[in-house]
């Protein structure tokens, strides 16, 4: 069998160099999700809400949102807000607001799908017993409500995560990037390096993602 | 009548054009065990689910205790303390468990100390026979097991009147009985109580009053339901019963 070129992994600092890429993804991430998850859960419940006009506007903002590819609205967002409103948005804040922008309708479809989905004699029940507005909401919907939104939101967070090497094609250098400069530079000492590395950073990705999913299935048990 | 615990005059309920309850009156006296029967869509169930403010009315007014019983009424909270009520089923708060459901309102509604009320929870699954499952989920529990969790979470509250609203229709014939026999238990000590049911039987055994409810009115009305059952005064009700024989 040929070298794997994993070799190359342990030259000079490429492997903390590879690290250093994921954490400029991680960090996108982190930052986008937190952000999505914030501004979903009050666009989700404001969805549910009495407001006709508030329901067409986000039904508008999440089609656009599924049917705009990531790539083009980062370069909507990098290439062509900077030049016609002339702000100095830099790659990472950018990427942040367009994952956040997709994040924020995505989470807020799925608030909506899981508050809808908790049947009406749960809120009856409630407060027939007394409670308030706020309690029903406090001890009885929300509680029920996050219990079904753990599974949705992990899916939608691992996306996420994965999408962000899409900040390649604004300049950004994160792991996948990272990865080929490694194997660029060693192109005629290790021929064979694309495969470990692609293969490494797949690994990497797995590391990240494996253990968000993991809780998630815990949640999940110990909720059902 | 002097003392009437519940008072509904005039009370009538729509949905749109469609009118639901059309110029219901009636009141129920401490103690007093109220059935109320008919056909499917006649308004029965909504009728108990004004009693509560459920659902808003288009008309008339409910009066527990003299007071109204008002859907934005400032004091609904309290007067639903007052009222307490059972539900087809599906009802229980699935993420809680036997015991967090009966303790979530007297401890956030009435802040009543835990322990106490703790201690008054258990005495009373004990009393409907599910002493030994305070810690199981509701999805762990029978139909008939959750009816009675659901009757035992209305009664810790001590509501001055019981509302149950087809709590059998959605049980295993066999789980039916158990259910039943907790409330003819309440009834024998002196609950106040408003029920619609489609068991017959039930109905007859419990009741000291019998209203026929048909299109959203009170048909017939009879203090004697054994009477009733044999010789109903309307045609209506004649034929309504007739469609449980066969």
């Amino acid at each position: 069998m040929q070298s794997l070129g994993l070799d190359v992994l342990f030259k000079g600092k490429n492997l903390i160099r590879l690290l250093g890429g994921l954490w400029v993804a991680v960090r996108i991430s982190l930052f986008s999700v937190t952000i999505s998850i914030a501004l979903g859960l009050v666009l989700g419940v404001l969805a549910t809400g009495r407001s006709r006009a508030f329901k067409a506007v986000f039904r508008v903002y999440l089609e656009i949102v599924r049917i705009m590819p990531q790539m083009v609205l980062l370069f909507v967002v990098y290439f062509g807000t900077t030049r016609v409103f002339g702000w100095d948005l830099s790659a990472e804040v950018s990427a942040v607001i367009v994952f956040s922008f997709w994040g924020a309708a995505e989470m807020g479809d799925l608030v909506r799908g899981a508050l809808v989905s908790i049947p009406r004699i749960q809120y009856e029940s409630a407060e027939a017993l007394g409670l308030s507005d706020g309690q029903v909401y406090r001890y009885v919907i929300l509680p029920q409500t996050v219990r079904r939104l753990i599974p949705l939101s992990i899916n939608l967070i691992t996306r996420m995560i994965k999408t962000t090497n899409l900040v390649i094609m604004i300049g950004m250098v994160e792991v996948l990037k990272v990865a080929q400069q490694i194997i660029e530079a060693n192109r005629r000492s290790s021929p064979n390096a694309a495969f470990g590395l692609f293969a490494v950073v797949l690994l990497l990705y797995f590391a990240i993602c494996w253990p968000i999913s993991r809780l998630a299935g815990y949640l999940e048990k110990r909720w059902a | 009548m002097e003392n009437a615990l519940l008072e509904i005059k005039g009370l009538k309920k729509a949905y749109g054009e469609h009118v639901v309850l059309d110029g219901i009156d009636l009141s129920v006296n401490k103690g007093e065990v109220v059935v109320v029967i008919g056909p499917s869509g006649c308004g029965k169930s909504t009728l108990l689910r004004c009693v509560n403010a459920l659902e808003d009315i288009q008309g008339g007014e409910v009066l527990l205790d003299g007071e109204p019983v008002r859907r934005d009424g400032k004091d609904i909270s309290r007067m639903r303390q007052k009222i307490g009520m059972v539900f087809q089923s599906y009802d229980l708060f699935p993420h809680k468990t036997v015991l967090e459901n009966i303790l979530l309102a007297p401890t956030k509604v009435q802040k009543r100390p835990r322990a106490e009320a703790e201690k008054e929870a258990l005495a009373l699954l004990d009393r409907v026979g599910l002493a030994g499952r305070k810690d199981d989920y509701p999805r762990q529990l029978s139909g008939g097991q959750k009816q009675r969790v659901a009757i035992v979470r209305a009664l810790i509250m001590h509501p001055e009147i019981l509302l149950l609203d087809e709590i059998t229709a959605a049980l295993d014939p066999e789980m039916v009985h158990e259910v039943l026999q907790v409330v003819l238990g309440l009834a024998k000590s002196g609950s106040t109580m408003l029920i619609v049911t489609h068991e017959m039987a039930f109905a007859r055994a419990i009741a000291d009053r019998i209203l026929f409810l048909e299109g959203g009115r009170i048909v017939e009305e009879s203090r004697e339901p054994k009477a009733f059952f044999e010789r109903p005064a309307t045609d209506r009700a004649r034929q309504f019963l007739r469609t449980f024989e066969y």
